[in-house]
């Protein structure tokens, strides 16, 4: 088995630089008390792992962060916060010795695991080798689509998609039906009959 | 080269917009610093494209443009919206009220 060293790009250095600041943004998001400013970071970070897919070429998972993550829940945590309170309840720091060793012991052996992983994009890696290498062969030659992403699952997968985004359509019209089209500012009364006044 | 340095100081940008969106310490400044942390992310994506020779992401920049411009509009106006109601009159919007 011959050695694979990852090449250094500047996009490892981009990347390096997107991993740090979405750091940053986790531990102010976890110190800050203000429900506000946390839902704005939330958003943040989205945007932020949404340009770190980008660069690993996931451009799929990428729209779907920022999409969502991003964009509608940040709306739904805001509707959330000003249904609650502005602000979250002060936490007395308190000492759990067994959950921080649990932590730490996790965390040690997740860093241990990732010894045994292939380099970044080895061609040798079982991931690449045996349907990965497939798609990768066959996708030009099947389809003119550039990103083997997409042509996977808008081709390959054509039907699968169709299902999930029936799933999705449908489980969309069940809440309206549910709750019914209104404002922001909320719903119309339900009434039994259209001609009942209330 | 060029691109690199454009990265460099799209990093600078954002780390700014960071900071704002950490101090605060109005809710509108936090508003303003989500969406020019957008704004920086449709701009690194396409830097980066040209930085790794693939400009093709450039579309992917433009459509990231829409849906950080449409999250903006949805915030401001969610909030448009609650200070109309006469419950929300009562409770200013800015954080210098009482916890």
């Amino acid at each position: 088995m011959t050695e694979f060293h990852t090449e250094l790009s500047p996009i490892v250095l981009v990347d390096l630089a997107l991993l740090t600041m979405l750091m940053f943004v986790a531990i102010a998001m976890l110190r800050s008390r203000h429900l506000f400013a946390v839902i704005m970071l939330s958003g943040i970070y989205s945007l932020l792992s949404a340009a770190f897919f980008v660069s690993l070429d996931a451009v799929d998972v990428a729209f779907t962060e920022a999409a969502v993550g991003a964009g509608v829940s940040t709306v739904l945590m805001l509707g959330g916060m000003l249904l609650t309170a502005r602000r979250e309840k002060p936490v007395t720091p308190g000492r759990a010795p067994v959950a921080l060793a649990v932590v730490f012991l996790t965390g040690a052996a997740l860093i241990y695991a990732t010894i045994d992983m292939p380099a970044f994009g080895d061609p040798s890696a079982p991931a690449n080798t045996h349907v990965g290498q497939a798609y990768v062969e066959q996708t030009p030659k099947d389809i003119a689509v550039p990103n083997i992403v997409t042509a996977v699952l808008a081709s390959y997968r054509g039907f699968d998609t169709l299902g999930e985004v029936v799933v999705v359509f449908t489980a969309g019209l069940g809440v309206i039906l549910l709750l019914g089209v209104g404002s922001v500012r909320g719903g119309e009364p339900v009434r039994d009959r259209p001609d009942e006044e209330d | 080269m060029m691109f690199a340095v454009a990265t460099v100081a799209i990093f600078i940008a954002m780390s700014l917009a960071l900071v704002r969106a950490f101090v605060g310490p109005s809710l509108y400044d936090r508003v303003l610093a989500g969406n020019s942390f957008g704004t920086k992310t449709v701009l690194l994506i396409g830097v980066m494209g040209f930085l790794t020779g693939r400009p093709d992401f450039l579309d992917i920049a433009i459509l990231y443009a829409l849906i950080n411009f449409a999250a903006t509009i949805a915030i401001l106006r969610f909030f448009s919206y609650r200070e109309a109601t006469a419950k929300d009159r009562a409770r200013p919007l800015n954080e210098g009220e009482a916890p």
